[in-house]
């Protein structure tokens, strides 16, 4: 058995103001870092009391279950539910960001917008239709979809309305989980869709198509063929296993980076038409009235954003020290290039370490880490994608879209397609709130 | 051109042909008749392709609404749970009506989705009587106008140019 060598380490070289230190202490300098812990704690007080045998090693575990389940002392790990006695409206469930870490939703935190919850889809029964403007249109079943050439690709999905409270007048006094819950992370596997639709044929006028879902309200969009041919699939499997029911077991339409609404849930029916249909969700949802007396249409790409999760409001600071500020970027243009933080709000920026593999319209964990002296700061994160785009500043974004002028309750949308810079404020005593930085 | 060169040139546009013909794909979708998706073909354009027969008016619509929607969406449309369809007295709100571009959205999501227990359930006459009567109540027509698929692709919404898409080059 060995044991890691203990050594007092140099002091890594800040970067920016207010602790930010050189992202190349995370690599293969941890110990280093450690040995800072508490700037001038004596690495002797660490272990003052020794340490017992617990009973959980004195003795055999519990049995296995056949599907397992997360720790019990983690049952704090959920989702937020907007309607949780199921009454005759939209129910959205939102990640816990602040309580996950790393770039993979668990299929069971995947946020959901539902309109009317979820079907309960008998698989042996339910059909893919392709038809409309192609040469012959084609059924396929679940064993049918089975057996074709399959891809698996990890990709975010965001709702359009996401982080939409950032538009309040004032900041909003909620959580991560609140503000940016409405995004996660997963391995999507499932058949590309320009394999269906070679077997079907395109009928050259055909350059938009229809995707419905097979739940009650029969939940619809438009989406360019280009889109369809490019990189959308149907997904039948997540995370390894079978879709869960919110997410559109059995099968969904992926269309990687595009907003979330978009990726039809219960995935029964495409056509292929000529012009777009104005479905509800790409008229009167998903639409956003800016500046000026125009109403945004077809947003698409879900832009280049990025938030600190750790830590963040509801993960208060045990006193002065090391931490790591992490978090997700990730943008529906492709891979995320460059994400900077700040410790003081803005004015001075840090490169942060980005986990790899950097993936494209995938979600991507940086890290940064961090010397906090116990005195107030304002914490950011600002991301750069790999097409150019930048992260906006809240002035940028209002420059172009105007100020907001009212208050909104977390659960309303007043704007879409908000990835705006998002601060964190830290007090003297370590408690953290929203602020706009 | 040489022999070679032209074998070459052939090789190469039967690997093309090949690429795209049946022996390369699964195969395995059962074809299907645009008759045999009809119930399921719901969609509906803003030209108004795909409307079914059926006619309605707003009077009759609203008949519907009190038994059908006014649980929700609040007598006549206004202070219920769910979403004003029309204005209260003193306001002047974008209400559906007066917002999507095409008049064919009502109808099309009314038919598909609602009533929120019990979508699909409506009949067509029963849909372009609530959508007439949706549109008389935010003054788009008039309280004696006729909707069916003559019609209710002309109606001229206010909104009708108020849209613009974001990222064009995208479609």
């Amino acid at each position: 058995m060995t044991s890691k060598q203990v050594t007092r380490a140099p002091d890594a070289p800040d970067v920016a103001r207010n602790g930010l230190l050189d992202r190349r202490a995370l690599l293969g300098r941890g110990i280093a870092i450690a040995g800072a812990v508490g700037t001038g704690a004596s690495l002797t007080s660490a272990a003052a009391e020794p340490l017992p045998v617990d009973p959980w090693s004195l003795g055999p575990g519990s049995n296995l279950p056949p599907y397992g389940q997360p720790m019990k002392y983690e049952d704090k790990v959920v989702r937020t539910l907007t309607n949780p006695k199921f009454e005759p409206r939209t129910s959205q469930a939102r990640t816990p960001h602040h309580l996950l870490n790393g770039t993979i939703t668990p299929a069971g935190l995947h946020f959901v917008v539902a309109r009317t919850g979820f079907p309960d889809i008998d698989p042996a029964k339910h059909r893919l239709a392709i038809h409309g403007l192609v040469k012959q249109p084609l059924v396929y079943d679940l064993d049918a979809l089975s057996r074709y050439p399959m891809t698996s690709q990890i990709h975010f999905v965001e709702c359009g309305g996401n982080s939409a409270p950032l538009y309040n007048k004032d900041p909003v006094q909620a959580n991560v989980q609140a503000i940016h819950g409405l995004l996660s992370g997963s391995e999507w596997t499932g058949v590309r869709l320009s394999t269906l639709l070679e077997e079907t044929g395109i009928d050259p006028k055909g350059k938009w198509l229809l995707a419905e879902g097979a739940d009650g309200p029969s939940m619809n969009r438009s989406i360019p063929i280009a889109k369809a041919l490019d990189d959308a699939m149907i997904a039948l499997y997540q995370n390894g296993e079978r879709i869960r029911p919110e997410q559109g077991y059995p099968m969904r339409l992926l269309v990687p980076g595009y907003e979330g609404n978009m990726n039809v849930k219960w995935l029964h029916r495409i056509k292929l038409i000529e012009e777009p249909v104005m479905a509800i969700n790409e008229t009167m949802q998903y639409t956003y009235r800016v500046a000026g007396p125009k109403i945004w249409q077809f947003f698409f790409p879900m832009e280049v954003k990025s938030f600190v999760t750790h830590p963040s409001p509801g993960l208060t600071l045990k006193g002065p020290g090391y931490y790591e500020i992490s978090g997700l970027a990730y943008s529906g243009n492709g891979r995320i290039a460059k994400v900077m933080v700040s410790a003081d709000g803005g004015q001075s920026w840090g490169q942060a370490a980005l986990d790899a593999p950097v993936l494209s319209k995938a979600l991507t964990r940086f890290r940064m880490p961090w010397r906090w002296d116990g005195q107030p700061v304002v914490l950011q994160s600002r991301a750069w994608d790999e097409a150019g785009n930048v992260q906006p500043t809240r002035e940028q974004m209002f420059a172009e879209r105007g100020e907001p002028k009212i208050n909104v309750p977390v659960t309303a949308f007043p704007m879409g397609h908000m990835n705006v810079i998002t601060s964190w404020a830290v007090d003297g005593k370590g408690e953290l709130k929203h602020v706009y930085g | 051109m040489s022999m070679g060169k032209s074998l070459c040139v052939a090789a190469l546009a039967l690997a093309f042909a090949g690429a795209a013909s049946a022996a390369d794909h699964p195969g395995l979708g059962k074809p299907v008749s645009e008759t045999d998706l009809a119930v399921w073909d719901i969609s509906i354009g803003p030209d108004g392709k795909g409307l079914p027969p059926g006619s309605g008016t707003p009077a009759q619509g609203a008949t519907i609404f009190a038994q059908k929607c006014e649980a929700c969406h609040g007598k006549e449309g206004i202070g219920g749970s769910n979403a004003a369809l029309a204005n209260a007295p003193g306001k002047n709100e974008r209400t559906m009506a007066l917002y999507v571009p095409n008049a064919t959205t009502l109808f099309d999501f009314i038919r598909r989705a609602m009533p929120w227990p019990q979508p699909k359930s409506l009949a067509n006459d029963e849909v372009y009587a609530l959508t007439a009567y949706i549109l008389a109540r935010n003054k788009v027509i008039g309280d004696n106008d006729t909707m069916n698929a003559e019609t209710l692709p002309k109606v001229q919404m206010p909104n009708r140019n108020g849209f613009v898409s974001r990222y064009p080059d995208k479609h």
